[in-house]
C-alpha cells in the first residue's frame, strides 16, 4: 500500500510542487535587502574598526608607552617607540598601526590600561596611495580627537559589562 | 525585380522578429535575476536606471567591451564556430512559429519537423565548444550536455508526435486551429502527460536548472563554455536563451492554443476580449513558461547524472509511450471536443 502510494506521489509530483509552493510564496514576502549607502545596519558599541588614539580631557594624551598592545597584537600590526619626555614622565615618539597587516580583534584595546588605544565605529575607509595604509600616532589621535564623544558614549555604554 | 523585393520583404520580416528576440533575451536575464531574488528574500539589480531596469544594457556593454581570449591550445576554427552554430538553429527555429494567425515568416507544411530538426542542431555547438577548448572541464560539459540533449530528444519528440496525432497536421498553424476554442478545447487537457513530459524535456534541452549538470558551477566551473569569454560567452548565453524561450513558445503553440485568448467562442466572454491581437495571447503564454524556467530555477537543487538518465530514459519515454496509445485510442472514438 505504501508502495502505492508512494508511486502516485512521485507521478504527480507532490513533493516538487510543495518546493514550488514555498518559493511562489517567498516571491512575494517583504526583502530582506538593505540599499547600503542608503540603510545602514545598526552598530553595537562594541564595534570594532579603525583604530583611534585618545586623549584625557585636559588635553594630555593618554598613552603611557607601557607597550602592551605591541605585545598583544597576534598580527604584529603596531611598532612602538618611546623615550622619557622633560616632565619625566615615558611617552611614545611613535605609534604606527599597519591597517593591511591588522585583523581588527580588538586586543590592543582590551590590553590598554589606560583606554588609550581604542577601535571607532569608522568602517568605511580606502587607501589611494602605497605606505597610506600606515596609520602614524598624529593620525591616529587626529582620529581620536575627532570621534572623541562617540568614543566615551561607547565606553560608556560598554562599562557595566566589563 | 520581383526577386530582390521579396528577398528584402524576407530579411525585414527576420530584422521585425529578431531585434524584440534579443531584446526579450535581455530582459528575461533582468528578470530572471529579479525574480530569483525576490524567491530568496533579496531585491535584485535596482542600481542602473529605474528599479534597475537598465542592467541588461550594462551587461550587454561589459560584454562587448571585453576581451576574447583565445586559449592557445584550442582550435581556432572551430572555436570560433561553435558560438555561431548554437545561436543559428536557436534563431532558425523561430521562422516557423506563428506569433498570430497568419503572422509567421515561413508557414512551411513540415513546421514541426522542421522545428525538431533545429533544436537538435543546438548540440552542435555545444560539443564542438567543448571539444575546441582543448579543457578537460569543457569537454566533460559537453560530453554531459550531449547525452543529455539526445535523451531528452526522444522524450520530447515523442510528446510532439502525441500533438501531431491529435492535430492531423505538421503545419504549426493547423495545430493551433486544430485547438480553436476556449481554454478546455486545448491539447494540454487531453495530452496531460505528454504536455509535462514536453515540458520538463523541454527544460532539460535547454539545459537548464534543474537539468544543468553541462554547465554545473560546483562541479565543472561552466561546462563548455569555461573557455569562452566576452561576446563569444554572450553568443552562447544569447542562443541559451534563445532556446528557452522557443521552447516555451513551443509549448504555448502546442499545448495551449497559440493565438486564441482562453474564452475563444464562448458566449459572452468571448466577444469582450475579441478587439485583443493574437499575438498578445501568444505573447502570455509563453511568458506564462518563461516564469515556469525561472520558478524551477529558484527551487530545485540540481539533478544528479544518473538521475537524469534514469528520468530520461526509463520515466519519461515510458509514459509518453502509453499515453500514445491512449491518445490513438481517443482519437478513434472521437472523444470530447478535441478530436
Amino acid at each position: 500500500m505504501q508502495a502505492v502510494k508512494e508511486f502516485f506521489s512521485t507521478f504527480m509530483l507532490t513533493e516538487l510542487l510543495k518546493g514550488m509552493r514555498l518559493t511562489g510564496k517567498h516571491l512575494f514576502d517583504a526583502k530582506y535587502t538593505l540599499e547600503y549607502p542608503e540603510e545602514k545596519a545598526p552598530q553595537s558599541p562594541r564595534f570594532r574598526g579603525l583604530h583611534a588614539l585618545r586623549r584625557y580631557p585636559n588635553g594630555e594624551e593618554r598613552c603611557i608607552a607601557c607597550k602592551l598592545c605591541e605585545a598583544v597584537c597576534p598580527a604584529l600590526a603596531i611598532t612602538i617607540e618611546s623615550e622619557q619626555r622633560d616632565d619625566g614622565t615615558r611617552r611614545t615618539t611613535r605609534y604606527d598601526i599597519d591597517l593591511f597587516k591588522c585583523i581588527y580583534c580588538g586586543f590592543c584595546e582590551e590590553s590598554c590600561p589606560v583606554d588609550s588605544i581604542v577601535e571607532t565605529r569608522i568602517h568605511e575607509y580606502h587607501f589611494e596611495q602605497r605606505g597610506e595604509q600606515i596609520m602614524h600616532k598624529s593620525d591616529l589621535l587626529a582620529v581620536g580627537d575627532q570621534y572623541e564623544a562617540q568614543l566615551a558614549e561607547d565606553r560608556a555604554a560598554d562599562a557595566p559589562y566589563r | 525585380m520581383s526577386g530582390l523585393i521579396e528577398l528584402s520583404w524576407i530579411m525585414a520580416k527576420i530584422v521585425a522578429l529578431v531585434i524584440p528576440l534579443f531584446l526579450a533575451v535581455a530582459y528575461m536575464t533582468y528578470a530572471e535575476r529579479k525574480i530569483i531574488s525576490a524567491m530568496q528574500l533579496r531585491r535584485g539589480p535596482n542600481r542602473v536606471g529605474w528599479h534597475g531596469l537598465l542592467q541588461p544594457i550594462a551587461d550587454a556593454l561589459k560584454l562587448l567591451m571585453k576581451e576574447v581570449v583565445l586559449p592557445q591550445n584550442a582550435n581556432r576554427f572551430l572555436f570560433v564556430l561553435a558560438p555561431m552554430l548554437s545561436i543559428m538553429p536557436a534563431l532558425a527555429a523561430w521562422a516557423v512559429l506563428p506569433l498570430g494567425d497568419g503572422l509567421v515568416i515561413a508557414d512551411i507544411n513540415a513546421g514541426l519537423l522542421y522545428v525538431l530538426a533545429m533544436t537538435s542542431m543546438g548540440v552542435y555547438g555545444i560539443i564542438l565548444a567543448g571539444w575546441a577548448s582543448n579543457s578537460k572541464y569543457a569537454l566533460l560539459g559537453a560530453l554531459r550536455a550531449g547525452a543529455q540533449v539526445v535523451s531528452y530528444e526522444i522524450a520530447m519528440g515523442f510528446a510532439l508526435v502525441g500533438v501531431l496525432m491529435a492535430a492531423g497536421s505538421l503545419n504549426m498553424g493547423e495545430i493551433i486551429r486544430a485547438q480553436e476554442g476556449p481554454i478546455w478545447n486545448w491539447f494540454w487537457l487531453p495530452l496531460l502527460p505528454l504536455f509535462v513530459v514536453y515540458w520538463i524535456s523541454g527544460v532539460a534541452e535547454t539545459n537548464r536548472l534543474p537539468f544543468d549538470v553541462a554547465e554545473g558551477e560546483s562541479e565543472i566551473v561552466a561546462g563548455f563554455h569555461v573557455e569562452y569569454s566576452g561576446m563569444a560567452f554572450a553568443i552562447f548565453f544569447l542562443a541559451e536563451y534563445a532556446n528557452m524561450i522557443l521552447i516555451s513558445g513551443l509549448a504555448a503553440i502546442m499545448f495551449l492554443g497559440g493565438w486564441y485568448s482562453p474564452f475563444h467562442g464562448l458566449p459572452l466572454l468571448g466577444p469582450m476580449f475579441a478587439w485583443v491581437p493574437g499575438i498578445v495571447w501568444f505573447v502570455l503564454k509563453t511568458c506564462v513558461f518563461l516564469f515556469l524556467y525561472i520558478w524551477f530555477r529558484g527551487t530545485f537543487p540540481r539533478y544528479r547524472y544518473d538521475q537524469i538518465m534514469r528520468l530520461g530514459w526509463k520515466v519519461l519515454i515510458p509514459v509518453t509511450v502509453v499515453w500514445l496509445v491512449v491518445v490513438s485510442g481517443m482519437i478513434l472514438t472521437d472523444f470530447g471536443p478535441w478530436f
